[in-house]
């Protein structure tokens, strides 16, 4: 599969993504956000960073840049589309995920690993991994706290499309073990399909023992075990 | 035409600005303050002399960019 890695100006992640796909033997290409086609990639990532400078809020001025055009197209294709930390607040801006990301319950800028439980294990983002497994990924974040309504969060639940969870080490979903304030502990979500994904932590930082955990290969890999699964040519 | 626009937080979604806010009032002795708030306000000029027109424009402005529908309110007043 060949993977279109977005570059709004502000962003920074996408090196990191790049390479982190790279290892995964996953081909990608950066594509600065002024792009209108993306008819060449089976799938698309929103790294991490600052689009737009989170001017007004966080996603709100990117969800229009040029690209997002095509990326909603792909979307709605049932391609792969994820977003990390900035990105997945970009697509919930932009209506292709539910809810929303608001300031920590702290106020406090968060930057240290921390653990997430897989919920689902059949969507883009977790389609590499196990229900129940807890990864240790770094959180870099300021506005990463998942806000929804009761009855949208009840849905997402219902429908399996809570993706991932903060909790403590042994995986219990605490409040202590949640960072930054989010619903139910909400890290990651999906769109029903399960091919647009979104998280806070930071999977691609947790990719070789050098960086102090490799539990984010199998969510980088995911993207091209669902397009596997869904019997595309990856 | 200045248009004045309010923003807030839709209630009962977590609002971590005004809830430490309310601690520190409460912690000061203010006991009455019940509950805290934060919002924004935008002002904008624009050209023209249509007020329900412009109104309009500004309240579609809002729809699509100045607040998130999923977590924000808005109002819109003329000032000037």
């Amino acid at each position: 599969m060949n993977v279109a890695v977005v570059v709004f100006p502000g962003t920074n992640c996408e090196h990191d993504v790049k390479h982190a796909l790279g290892l995964l033997d996953i081909k990608s290409e950066l594509v600065f956000h002024l792009e209108t086609d993306l008819s060449a990639f089976d799938g698309v990532v929103l790294p991490g960073g600052f689009a737009h400078g989170d001017y007004l809020r966080t996603g709100a001025i990117a969800r229009f840049s040029p690209v997002m055009d095509s990326v909603a197209a792909l979307a709605q294709a049932g391609a792969p589309v994820l977003g990390i930390c900035n990105g997945f607040q970009v697509l919930c801006e932009a209506g292709l995920l539910p809810g929303a990301l608001v300031a920590n319950r702290d106020l406090s800028f968060i930057c240290k690993p921390i653990h997430v439980r897989v919920e689902s294990a059949t969507s883009v983002l977790t389609a590499a991994t196990e229900p129940g497994a807890v990864l240790r990924i770094p959180l870099n974040s300021y506005e990463g706290n998942y806000v929804a309504d009761p009855a949208t969060l009840d849905e997402l639940e219902a429908n399996g499309q809570v993706l991932l969870r903060y909790c403590d080490e042994a995986g219990n979903p605490t409040e202590p073990a949640n960072p930054n304030g989010s619903e139910r502990n909400i890290a990651g979500v999906a769109n029903a399909a399960g091919n647009v994904a979104g998280l806070m932590p930071h999977p691609e930082r947790a990719v070789e023992t050098i960086l102090g955990s490799t539990d984010g290969l199998g969510l980088m890999r995911s993207m091209a075990t669902f397009l596997e699964l869904a019997g595309a040519t990856p | 035409m200045r248009f004045r626009i309010d923003i807030r937080r839709k209630e009962g979604l977590s609002d971590p600005e005004g809830l430490t806010t309310l601690t520190a009032l409460q912690n000061l002795g203010y006991s009455a303050v019940t509950d805290t708030h934060f919002g924004r306000t935008i002002y904008l000029d624009m050209d023209g002399d249509d007020a329900a027109a412009a109104s309009e424009e500004v309240e579609s402005m809002c729809r699509r960019l100045l607040a998130n529908p999923v977590i924000e309110d808005f109002d819109i007043e003329v000032v000037g």
